[in-house]
């Protein structure tokens, strides 16, 4: 009698371990199943990136993330909670865990991975530093700007760059750090400052909010390269993996062809294996993080690909009209690759 | 054996014996717990980052800081910038406050009135509103840099402030600071031989005329003299601005006028409040002996109200302290936008950054109360 239930405790133990993958603990993961929604950190306001329309309804590229990543866990692309963070309450707001990821135009710095305790899954956005300057004040380049005062954000990446660049180049500027950038956009609209510097990206969006945006000029010169990208604490490995890989699957389906149009079709007609393994069809890619395995067909059905949430946001098919540029595809002489889905 | 328990005294100190463990290891517990968990989450923390280099440009410093200076330094720097605003600002709100007090109780319909609205109008605004009217009214008052005012040809005002030449070489100035230090001094030996001689023969001597002569008119000759024997750093217009010199920035100005007519609406209520408590027959005793208006106030009225005026004058002086963050909002460099906005984003350790900026209000309020304090009892009127 104790032989028979012995096997048959084994014959479970075997059938359970056979039929789901044991995966390692996720503590966010669970909790974001638990609650129903994800948590994502994002800009105060940045068209393009992440702004609130007059419908109150949250659009823009890092908005399209948070979408993405609720699309693939939860199945459902509404089913996210935004938290408008400044420069300077992102990081605690993340550390402490009131938000699952941050998706905040944040740039990718050394001392920030390995000082604040997060960790950076990865780039969908290829930001340039320049400056705004009135067009009257006839300046081309960067340099011409010698003498000038000019309005930053403290605490961005932004005004250490440009710290740095002036200094390095023994030209003397004044640099006023205020501590949102909408305080410091509308300074220099208001002539405290001859320049507001910020992201190419970032300063398309905003050139918007001031009062003559016609009397405004963009440099095109760039005086750094700032990958932006999600960002998650550290620990919970599990976690990471899906927030880096929910960022590969927006832009490998790109790449691969699958737009939010014709992803039914692929998925039923597609020979391309690592088409099917990333719709879902084969491999069972959803299970090995714990979510279900049509989380990147979700993906794409409800929010698209990459390249369609760049048109929309920030490309020709917005306000911002900015070029694809850094952020194109590798083969397309851009910067954007992703590892493989095998 | 515990029969000493039973003394009163004894149990009372074991009481707060026991107080005061409990609070230590109430804080040991939660000051350890919290750097376990920074640990843990890979945040970075201890006071290390105080000697890294800060890499933060601060337009407005008299402290000679330079960005690749270190955090302490930064630090130091925001620190003077803050005493820099309350000291001018409570020195101009408590000359306002005085003023707009005893105006609010004159006998004058039109003056008491003006004041009355005054009070009434700056008590009921928030103060933020305050510091972000005055510093984009002043912003727009002013001209952009090539139409700037000029006072001279060597001063000039424009939005990014007013531009000051600033001497290259101090000897000169030196020689008419040390004159104008000895007419201070011979002016005080002045007035102490003048309150001798009056209690002496009961005869007045025009300690105040002779005062603003020496003490007010000499030192700008000294001055005149002193500075154009010496060479200036003249500010001059290259390129977007005025380079050299000294530059008085637009956020100074504006917090500095914001914090200072703002407390003062408060101090003029303690005043008015003060002045209210001394008691009829006091003013009419003075005005029996023939003392004329202006020295009842200044040697009856304002000595008997001080006791009651300097408590919620001290919390005013600590209000305006604690307010002069509101710098932050207009980007004046002081503590807490230097320090627990840029250095704070840079280095991320929030909690160290939090924990010296209290502290370090902690001390500039600590400091304040105990000179008004030390000032209440020196001058507190003996009264039997």
């Amino acid at each position: 009698m104790k032989v028979y239930g012995f096997a048959a405790a084994m014959a479970c133990l075997v059938a359970t371990s056979a039929g789901a993958q044991q995966l390692a603990p996720s503590p966010t993961l669970d909790a974001v199943k638990a609650r129903g929604n994800i948590e994502c950190g994002v800009h105060l306001g940045l068209p393009g990136f992440s702004f609130a329309n007059d419908k109150g309804e949250w659009t823009g590229l890092d908005v399209d993330y948070c979408r993405s990543l609720a699309a693939a866990v939860l199945g459902d692309a509404n089913k996210v909670k935004y938290t408008p963070t400044s420069v300077q309450q992102r990081w605690p707001i993340l550390q402490s865990g009131q938000v699952d990821v941050l998706a905040r135009n944040t740039t990718i710095t050394f001392s920030r991975n390995a000082t604040l305790g997060v960790n950076f899954q990865g780039i969908n956005f290829y930001e340039g530093q320049t400056f705004v300057v009135r067009t009257k004040a006839k300046v081309n380049k960067v340099a011409d700007l010698a003498d000038a005062t000019i309005c930053v954000a403290a605490g961005s990446t932004e005004e250490k760059t440009a710290a740095d660049w002036f200094r390095e180049r023994n030209l003397k500027v004044t640099i006023i750090n205020f501590q949102k950038n909408d305080d410091a956009i509308s300074a220099y609209d208001q002539g405290r400052c001859d320049a507001y510097t910020a992201g190419i990206g970032a300063l398309a969006g905003q050139r918007i909010k001031f009062k003559d945006p016609a009397e405004h000029q963009i440099l095109t010169e760039i005086i750094s390269n700032d990958p932006q990208g999600p960002v998650t604490r550290w620990g919970d490995e599990r976690w990471q993996l899906i927030v880096r890989w929910v960022l590969n699957a927006q832009i490998a389906s790109e790449a691969f062809g699958i737009t939010s149009k014709n992803v039914d079709e692929m998925k039923a007609k597609s020979t391309n294996s690592e088409v099917r393994r990333i719709l879902g069809v084969e491999g069972k890619f959803g299970d090995m993080m714990g979510l279900s395995n049509d989380w990147a067909y979700n993906i794409i059905k409800q929010v698209g690909n990459y390249g369609e949430s760049y048109e929309r946001t920030v490309g020709m098919g917005s306000a911002l009209k900015l070029k694809r540029g850094a952020n194109e595809l590798w083969t397309k002489g851009g910067l954007l690759f992703t590892p493989a889905f095998q | 054996m515990m029969t000493f328990l039973r003394d009163r005294k004894v149990r009372d100190i074991l009481w707060q014996a026991a107080g005061a463990v409990v609070l230590v290891a109430l804080v040991w517990f939660f000051v350890r717990n919290a750097s376990e968990n920074m640990v843990k989450a890979g945040i970075a923390s201890g006071f290390q980052f105080l000697w890294r280099d800060s890499g933060i440009e601060v337009p407005f410093n008299l402290t000679g800081y330079r960005p690749s200076d270190t955090v302490l330094a930064l630090l130091w720097t925001g620190i003077v910038n803050t005493l820099l605003v309350s000291a001018v600002s409570i020195v101009v709100a408590t000359a306002i406050g005085f003023a707009v007090g005893l105006l609010r109780l004159s006998s004058n319909w039109l003056l008491s009135t003006l004041a009355g609205v005054y009070v009434e109008f700056v008590r009921n605004i928030p103060l933020l509103f305050f510091v972000l009217f005055w510093y984009f009214g002043v912003l727009a008052a002013l001209p952009t840099p090539r139409e700037s005012l000029s006072f001279l040809g060597v001063t000039f005002l424009n939005r990014r402030g007013l531009s000051i030449p600033t001497p290259n070489d101090l000897t000169g100035l030196r020689l008419s600071l040390l004159a104008i230090v000895v007419l201070v001094a011979a002016q005080w030996g002045l007035a102490r031989w003048a309150r001798a001689r009056q209690a002496r023969t009961g005869r007045d001597f025009p300690t105040w005329a002779v005062g603003f002569v020496t003490c007010g008119a000499l030192p700008i000759v000294a001055l005149v003299l002193g500075g154009a024997a010496t060479s200036w750093d003249v500010p001059t217009l290259r390129g977007f601005n005025y380079r050299g010199g000294f530059v008085l920035v637009p956020e100074f100005v504006a917090l500095f006028a914001a914090l200072s007519t703002y407390t003062a609406g408060f101090i003029a209520e303690a005043v008015r409040g003060g002045i209210l408590s001394v008691r009829q027959g006091q003013i009419d005793a003075a005005r029996a002996l023939g003392l004329t208006p202006g020295r009842i106030v200044r040697l009856v009225v304002i000595p008997l109200a001080m006791p009651v005026i300097i408590p919620p004058l001290t919390s005013q002086y600590l209000n305006l302290i604690k307010n002069s963050s509101f710098g932050a909002a207009i980007a004046y460099p002081e503590i807490v936008a230097v320090f627990m906005g840029s250095a704070l984003v840079s280095t991320g350790q929030s909690i160290e950054i939090i924990a010296i900026t209290l502290a370090i209000y902690l001390t500039l309020s600590l400091a304040v109360s105990l000179f008004m304090n030390w000032y209440d009892a020196r001058h507190r009127m003996v009264t039997r």
